[in-house]
C-alpha cells in the first residue's frame, strides 16, 4: 500500500546550486530539450543559504520572485520575502462549511468571547456541502448552527438550505463550496483565499493563493483575519503541447501526482504554466490546482489571463490585480511535460500517486461509475462525460451515479445542449445511456459521509470515480477500490463494465 | 529520562527541521520577535469591541491538556518525556484512517463530541494490515501514549478532527519520518499532540506495536526497550512551545499577542 515517497529535499536552506530535472518514468516528461525560444528564463535553483543569527531582509538584495511569493509578500505588507519565511498575512476571504464550520465557531467563540464578533462579516463565505441530503441528525444540526451563527454575525454570504428533501426549493443553496467560491464571484487573482477544507487550492486556478486550514486556525481567522503561513518555494510545472481530444485536465494532474508522489510538492507551491495551460478553460484548470494538494502541495497556481478575466466578468465586480512570476524567479524544481505523450491515466487503489495507464487496466471488472466532486462534477466534467456516451450510443454497464457540485451545474446538466447531440442535453443523454438521474448537488460520496448518502460504497466494491483521493475507506467501504480518472474515462469504463481507456470511443 | 528541562527558547533548529517547524524563523530566534509591532494583536483588540483580559479560567477546556498548573514557566520534564507501548504505522497513513469522514459530524470544541472522536481514532485502518486496534474493543482510549510511524504521515485532508482524535484518545506523541502540511499545522495549533520527526528512514520497520518506547523531547532522542535501540529525533524547535502552551491561542495569549476571552 506503501507508495514510495521522494526524499525530501532539505537543500532549500544549503548551497546555491543547479537542480537537474527530476528523474522520470514516463516518456511524456521533460525528455525533450527546451525549446529554443524558451518560454522563460526561469532557472531551477535552490534558494541561497541564508546564515542563521543573519537579519531577515536587509532590503537591500531584492530579487524575483515567484507568484506565490509576490501574492504572500503583497499581503504581508512586505516588498519582498523568500521561501521558508513565517509572515503574517492579511486574509481576504475565509470560506468554511458545515463539516469544519461549527468547529471553527466553538474555537472562535471560546477564544474570543461569547459576543465576539467576526473581523469582517464581508469576507466570511459559509457554504453547507458535505453533509447535507441525510437525515443524520448531527449533520443536520451543524447546518443549524452555522446557520444560528451567520444570523449572529450578519454574515453576508451563507449558501443556507433549509429544505433537504427538494435542494431547487432553497434558493441560496449552493453546493460544493470550491465550485460555489468560483461560481459566486469569490475567487480572484493576487488574493488570498484560506478554508477548512483540502481542496480549497482549488481557487489557485485564479491566480490567487489559496490553501486549506484547519479549525483552530480558522478561528484564528475569525478573530483577527489574520494567519501565520510559512512561504512555500515553488515547483513550476511547464505544460506544453495540443490537448488531444482523449485527455482532461484530470489526466495531467494524475500524470504529475504520478510522477512526483503524494509527498512530492509537500509544503511547496505548485504552479502551472505553458501552452497547454492557456488553453484550458477555468474549470478544467480547477480541476489541475484542486489536486495539487494530493501532491502534497501547499497550494496550486495558475496565471489569470483572458480565460480567467472573461470567466469572472459576469461574476465580480470588486477589483482585483493579478500577479505574475518574474522572469528570473528562482523555482525549487522545473518539470516539463510533453501533454501530446500524456494517455488516460487512472490511479489505482489506494493513493492518488498509484498512476497506471487506463488502457493496461482494461481487465479489471468494476461495479459502479462516480461522476461528481469539486474534482470531477462541474459543468465541463459533465459534457466531457455526455460526449462518450453521445459517442457510444450504448448504455452503461454498471451503475453510473451522477452528483452535479452545485445548482448551477445541476440545471446546466438540465439545460445546456451538448455539441454534436442535435440540440440534447447533457441530461437527455445520461438518461439514454441509463445513468441514475442526477442527484441533488453536494460533496456527496466522494467522502463516504454518513451511512445514508446517495451513492455511498456501502459493500466492497469496485469503483471509477471522478473525485481526488482513493485511500482505503474514502468512499464509505475500507475494502472499497477507487480508481481515480477523469470523465471521459469514467464514462467510457460505465460502458464497458471494465476500466476503459476514452480513445475506444473518442477516436 | 531527562533531567535537564526543555527550554523553549534554547532549541536551535537544523535547516531540515526549520523546513517543518511551523513558527520557526530564519534567525532561530523565538518567532514573536521577529514580528513588527503592529501585529500585535494586544494592541489591536483593545481597540475594538472585544475586552481587555478576563482573569477567570475557561469553564472546559479539552484541548489545554497540557497546561499543568505550574508556578514555573519552564517546561515540566515530565511533560516533554513519554513513556508507554507504541503503536507502528507505515507510510502515507491518511487522515481518512486516522478518522473516517463519518464520524466528522462530532464537532471536537463540544466537550462529550470531543472525547466521542477520540473513541474513533484510527478506526479506519485495514484490518488486515493492522490487526491490533488502536483502541481495544469497549474502551474509548487508547493503551499507545506513542505513535510511530513512516512517511508522509496525516496526508489527506484539512480535517483538525484527525490530530484531535489522536490527542483525544490519549496519544501524546507522533513520532514519523515527515509529515503532511496541514496535518502538521494543526497538530501544534490545537497543541494535541506532538508532531516530532525521526532521522532514520525506516525506523517503522524496526519497531511493532506493543514495543515499549520513552521518547525524551529534550534530548531529542527516542529508546525502544523492548529491542534496546535508541533513535534519534528532529528537535520539536519553536512547535514545542506552542503545543506546550495549549496550541496557537493560548500560546499567543500567554506571550501578549491577544487577549483572553471577552467572558
Amino acid at each position: 500500500m506503501a507508495s514510495p515517497v521522494m526524499a525530501s529535499n532539505p537543500a532549500i536552506f544549503g548551497a546555491k546550486k543547479e537542480f537537474g530535472f527530476a528523474p522520470c518514468s514516463s516518456p511524456s516528461i521533460m525528455r525533450h530539450r527546451l525549446p529554443r525560444r524558451a518560454l522563460n528564463k526561469v532557472l531551477a535553483v535552490v534558494a541561497p543559504a541564508r546564515s542563521p543569527g543573519a537579519p531577515s531582509a536587509s532590503g537591500s538584495v531584492k530579487h524575483a520572485m515567484t507568484m506565490t511569493e509576490k501574492i504572500l509578500a503583497r499581503v504581508s505588507e512586505k516588498s519582498h520575502l523568500e521561501p521558508g519565511e513565517n509572515v503574517w498575512v492579511n486574509v481576504d476571504v475565509l470560506m468554511t462549511h458545515d463539516v469544519g464550520g461549527p468547529g471553527t465557531i466553538g474555537i472562535f467563540k471560546k477564544e474570543f468571547g461569547q459576543n465576539a464578533r467576526v473581523w469582517d462579516h464581508e469576507k466570511i463565505v459559509i457554504i453547507p456541502d458535505h453533509y447535507i441530503f441525510t437525515s443524520d441528525e448531527r449533520a443536520n444540526r451543524n447546518v443549524d448552527i452555522l446557520r444560528d451563527f451567520c444570523l449572529e454575525q450578519n454574515i453576508k454570504y451563507f449558501y443556507d438550505i433549509k429544505g433537504l428533501s427538494n435542494f431547487k426549493a432553497n434558493p441560496d443553496y449552493k453546493g460544493v463550496c470550491h465550485i460555489a467560491l468560483a461560481q459566486e464571484g469569490h475567487c480572484r487573482p493576487g488574493e488570498v483565499l484560506l478554508g477548512t477544507d483540502s481542496h480549497t487550492c482549488n481557487a489557485g486556478a485564479f491566480g490567487q493563493f489559496a490553501t486549506g486550514i484547519g479549525n483552530t486556525d480558522a478561528g484564528f481567522v475569525m478573530g483577527t483575519g489574520k494567519l501565520l503561513l510559512k512561504v512555500p518555494p515553488t515547483l513550476r510545472f511547464v505544460l506544453d503541447g495540443e490537448m488531444p481530444n482523449y485527455l482532461l485536465a484530470k489526466d495531467l494532474i494524475l500524470q504529475i501526482i504520478g510522477e512526483i508522489t503524494v509527498a512530492g510538492a509537500t509544503y511547496k507551491s505548485m504552479e502551472f504554466v505553458g501552452s497547454t495551460i492557456q488553453g484550458l478553460n477555468m474549470e478544467e484548470r480547477m480541476t489541475l490546482c484542486n489536486m495539487a494538494v494530493e501532491a502534497g502541495g501547499k497550494n496550486g497556481v495558475v496565471p489569470a489571463d483572458e480565460v480567467t478575466f472573461k470567466y469572472l466578468e459576469d461574476k465580480t465586480s470588486e477589483n482585483y490585480e493579478p500577479v505574475y512570476s518574474d522572469d528570473n524567479a528562482r523555482f525549487i524544481g522545473e518539470y516539463r511535460i510533453d501533454v501530446s505523450k500524456v494517455e488516460p491515466l487512472v490511479a489505482k487503489p489506494h493513493s492518488p500517486d498509484n498512476r497506471a495507464l487506463a488502457r493496461e487496466c482494461k481487465d479489471v471488472k468494476i461495479d459502479r461509475v462516480y461522476i461528481g466532486s469539486c474534482t470531477g462534477g462541474k459543468t465541463e466534467d459533465f459534457l466531457a462525460a455526455a460526449k462518450v456516451f453521445l459517442a457510444s450510443g450504448k448504455k452503461v454497464k454498471v451503475p453510473t451515479f451522477l452528483v452535479p457540485a452545485t445548482q448551477k451545474v445541476w440545471m446546466d446538466i438540465y439545460s445546456l445542449p451538448v455539441p454534436g447531440s442535435g440540440g440534447k442535453t447533457c441530461s437527455q443523454i445520461f438518461e439514454e445511456a441509463g445513468c441514475d438521474t442526477p442527484t441533488s448537488p453536494s460533496c456527496g460520496a466522494c467522502l463516504g459521509g454518513p451511512r445514508d448518502t446517495y451513492a455511498r460504497m456501502n459493500e466492497p466494491q469496485i469503483c471509477v470515480s471522478t473525485t481526488n483521493r482513493n485511500f482505503p475507506g474514502r468512499m464509505g467501504h475500507k475494502e472499497g477500490q477507487i480508481y481515480l480518472a477523469s470523465p471521459y474515462t469514467a464514462a467510457s469504463s460505465a460502458l464497458t463494465g471494465y476500466v476503459a481507456d476514452p480513445r475506444d470511443f473518442l477516436m | 529520562m531527562a533531567t535537564t528541562a526543555m527550554a523553549a527558547a534554547a532549541i536551535s533548529a537544523t535547516p531540515s527541521t526549520v523546513k517543518n517547524s511551523f513558527y520557526a524563523c530564519n534567525n532561530h530566534a523565538p518567532f514573536l520577535s521577529s514580528c513588527r509591532p503592529r501585529l500585535s494583536f494586544h494592541h489591536r483588540l483593545s481597540s475594538s469591541p472585544l475586552t481587555l483580559p478576563s482573569l477567570s479560567a475557561p469553564k472546559y477546556s479539552p484541548i489545554h491538556r497540557h497546561c499543568a498548573a505550574s508556578a514555573s514557566s519552564k517546561v515540566d520534564a515530565s511533560i516533554a518525556n513519554f513513556h508507554g507501548p507504541c503503536y507502528v504505522l507505515g507510510d502515507n497513513i491518511d487522515t481518512d484512517q486516522i478518522i473516517p469522514a463519518e464520524y466528522l459530524t462530532l464537532v471536537p470544541s463540544k466537550p462529550d463530541e470531543y472525547e466521542k472522536l477520540g473513541s474513533y481514532a484510527f478506526i479506519g485502518l485495514p484490518s488486515a494490515a493492522y490487526s491490533t486496534p488502536f483502541i481495544a474493543s469497549g474502551a474509548t482510549k487508547t493503551g499507545f501514549p506513542i505513535i510511530i510511524a513512516g512517511a508522509n504521515f496525516g496526508c489527506g485532508s484539512s480535517r483538525e478532527h484527525a490530530p484531535v482524535a489522536l490527542g483525544a484518545a490519549g496519544s501524546r506523541a507522533v513520532i514519523a519520518e515527515s509529515y503532511a502540511r496541514i496535518f502538521f499545522r494543526n497538530s501544534v495549533a490545537t497543541g494535541e499532540i506532538y508532531p516530532v520527526e525521526c532521522e532514520r528512514v525506516g525506523l517503522w520497520k524496526e519497531c511493532t506495536t506493543g514495543d515499549i518506547v520513552t521518547v525524551e523531547l529534550g534530548e531529542n532522542r527516542l529508546i525502544n526497550h523492548t529491542t534496546g535501540k535508541e533513535y534519534k529525533l528532529k528537535p520539536i524547535g519553536d512547535a514545542g512551545p506552542v503545543i506546550e502552551a495549549g496550541g496557537i491561542f493560548a500560546y499567543a495569549r500567554k506571550t501578549g499577542m491577544i487577549a483572553a476571552p471577552s467572558n
